[in-house]
């Protein structure tokens, strides 16, 4: 996974709540068994519509989403966080994610920002106001800032930690592997196997 | 102090503790269908891994999967990528797999219980939301990712932050002709869809006690649309009597060493919650959605609602953007609401109580005019047993289509899918916008409610049919 220290760019800001996963990437594109490919797919339904943010000329290449509250419900599909990388987006701000969505943006190194709604309104007004201002969201100093504005937010140490040192979880695990022999080695005999009858 | 049973679950699943990281939880079953997994083996691949537990890794085809001429090569040819690459993996790892045409195949969440592979006291997890099904049997059960799907398989374990614990606590009897759908439905429209977010919810009390296994897994099925990771029922005698004898249940004395634990996972009475809804049954009523998101539901007697009597602005928003899209204006009530297509299946409602409920109402009558009725066994079993005590001559005789199992019109993966603008009562889970074909409008209701509604050609209850002249079989006790 890559590493994310700190990222700077402009903005998009999406005045939308309860952003579910079949709106960030309809179950069509779910049949691919790819993990690219999918920035097409990203908001597809809505993009039909010109004057959707995300097609007007003055957003292209922004790389920081600024979403309403309940972002990235419903569905657990992963692809969600594909798309949204896909497309060029490094981090999300909203003030409320979805745990799911949430779980798997962090495993992919898309950095999920949590700010209270006041400071996402005011972040929407900022980026619409002047859609050339640049965003920085820095892991390091756990801070947001744009334009005057400065928030902080939270993270949880542990997942603040492999982030910035890009690391992956499965190799993490590995390092326990005597422990989940051990555990392996006490669990009781009437647990179910999948093994055919 | 006392624990929940949620807590006793994680507690006995802890792999390794320390402070300041997550705890690594066991994973005692790991479901995998064609859709969240072909990025997962391929990690594996790259990584040179293998599967750490076959013995505790199942999978089936459900999703792409059609209902239709299942004898004949797959139309779509991305669907048949992407259930050959399943077929792949599996052979290459060595992972059972139930494929289409097999006796065993079905929607990944039906099949998991029915085989009695979900047993009270595990961890289950599978690369999807509505894992939660399998907490009806007091297990702690839920979606997760792709890397999460590739993590389980190499590791048979999950690195995992702790939950905080809901109850959701229904007393009381439920009225007649309301249903576990109703009763999840208002739950969710009560707390919102955030509403158990980070929790991992417990439902409990007489009205819950009372329902059968089924109806545990269509009220657990929904706890992720109120955004909760899990939920979960305390197992009782109706769980034991439901896993006695089904294949993989514990024999001889594996089954007395098993009900004995499974006894003790119960949330202990000095236990604390970190929040508590309570809900009077007597009050429930049938229940159906009119927005686009699960929790804009209404019961089914009352109208569409204002969105100006939305005090909070961004549920007022919502509501507009919805209104719009479903084509509805405030103050239209409810039963006015005429639909295209009635889809009986999924996960949520597809098992032979929700077939035997669906068809005890439309027995002896007609599918309206214009209407298309979609009955969808959740599985091959599900609809072998549909077949033996006729229900699908009930079906078709009333003018509905008969189909294979799989997850069909639940979302818009596979052939059955809504037209642009169409409309339909959905015993489905998510009533999000396109979910179930671009531009199709979702109304979820209760097995009952789609019946009656595709009699009458408008969201109805059975309690709007008229009576029939011939004597009608007495609903199967459900
Ligand atoms: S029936 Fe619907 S909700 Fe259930 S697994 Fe299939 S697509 Fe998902």
């Amino acid at each position: 996974m890559e590493a994310f220290t700190t990222h700077t760019g402009r903005a998009v800001p999406l005045r939308r709540s309860n952003v579910d996963t079949d709106q960030i990437i309809p179950a069509h594109w779910l049949k691919k068994v790819t993990r690219d490919g999918f920035e097409d797919g990203l908001f597809e339904a809505w993009r039909k519509d010109p004057e959707f943010v995300l097609n007007r000329p003055e957003r292209a290449g922004a790389s920081v989403l600024i979403a309403g509250p309940d972002f990235g419900t419903g569905s657990s599909r992963e692809h969600a966080v594909w798309a949204l990388q896909n497309y060029g987006f490094k981090t999300v701000v909203s003030s409320r994610f979805a745990d799911i969505f949430r779980g798997n943006s962090l495993k992919n190194g898309l950095l999920t920002v949590v700010l209270p709604q006041e400071t996402v309104e005011a972040l929407w007004e900022l980026t619409e106001n002047d859609p050339a201002v640049e965003v920085t969201v820095d892991l390091v100093a756990r801070e947001v800032r744009a334009g005057g504005l400065t928030a902080g937010f939270d993270l949880d140490e542990n997942a603040r930690w492999r982030l910035l040192e890009g690391l992956d979880d499965i190799d993490l695990t590995l390092r326990n592997a005597a422990d989940i022999t051990a555990y392996e080695a006490r669990r009781p005999s009437f647990k179910p196997s999948t093994a055919r009858i | 102090m006392g624990r929940t049973l949620a807590e006793k679950v994680w507690d006995d699943h802890v792999v390794t503790r320390a402070e300041g990281e997550p705890d690594l939880l066991f994973i005692d079953l790991h479901l995998l269908h064609e859709v969240t997994s072909p990025q997962a083996f391929d990690g594996l691949r790259k990584a040179g891994r293998p599967v750490r537990r076959l013995d505790l890794t199942i999978a089936t085809e459900d999703h792409n999967t059609p209902t239709l001429d299942i004898d004949k090569p797959i139309a779509d040819p991305v669907s048949r990528t992407q259930l050959e690459t399943l077929r792949r993996n599996c052979a290459e790892f060595g992972v059972r797999l139930h494929p289409l045409g097999d006796i065993e195949q079905g929607v990944v969440h039906v099949v998991g219980p029915q085989l009695g592979l979900t047993q009270p006291g595990m961890t289950v997890v599978c690369g999807d939301s509505h894992t939660s099904t399998h907490g009806a049997f007091g297990a702690l059960a839920f979606g997760i990712g792709t890397s999460q799907v590739e993590h389980v398989l190499a590791t048979q374990t999950l690195p995992l932050a702790p939950f905080k614990t809901m109850a959701v606590t229904v007393e009381g009897e439920l009225p007649e002709g309301v249903t576990a759908k109703d009763l999840i439905l208002a739950v969710i429209a009560r707390i919102g869809t955030g509403g158990g977010q980070g929790y991992v919810i417990e439902y409990r009390g007489s009205a819950i006690e009372k329902l059968s296994m089924e109806a545990r897994m269509t009220v657990c099925n929904m706890s992720i649309e109120a955004g909760a990771r899990a939920g979960m029922i305390a197992p009782d005698e109706t769980t034991f009597a439901y896993l006695k004898d089904r294949p993989h249940a514990p024999r001889g004395e594996d089954w007395d060493a098993a009900v004995a634990y499974w006894r003790t996972l119960r949330t202990d009475d000095d236990a604390v919650f970190d929040r508590e809804v309570v809900v009077d049954a007597a009050e429930l009523a049938p229940f159906v959605t009119w927005g686009t998101n699960p929790g804009q539901g209404a019961a089914l007697s009352s109208a569409v609602p204002d969105p100006a009597s939305y005090s909070d602005p961004s549920e007022r928003l919502a509501a507009e953007k919805a209104l719009e899209y479903m084509d509805l204006t405030p103050g239209q009530a409810l039963r006015d609401i005429r639909v295209d297509t009635v889809f009986v299946g999924s996960c949520t409602n597809g098992r032979i109580e929700d077939l035997r409920a669906a068809a005890s109402v439309i027995e002896g009558r007609d599918v309206a005019d214009g209407v298309r009725m979609l009955v969808v066994p959740g599985s091959v079993r599900v609809a072998l047993q549909a077949v033996e005590e006729g229900l699908d001559k009930v079906f078709t005789a009333a003018g509905a289509e008969w189909r294979h199992a799989g997850c069909s019109m639940c979302l818009g993966m596979n052939p059955d899918q809504l037209a642009p603008g169409e409309r339909s009562a959905s015993t489905s889970n998510r009533n999000f916008e396109g979910r179930q074909g671009k531009g199709g409008r979702t109304h979820l209701v209760s097995p009952q409610v789609a019946a009656a509604t595709a009699v009458l050609g408008h969201l109805a209850a059975p309690g709007d049919l008229p009576g029939l002249a011939t004597d009608v079989r007495t609903p199967v006790e459900v």
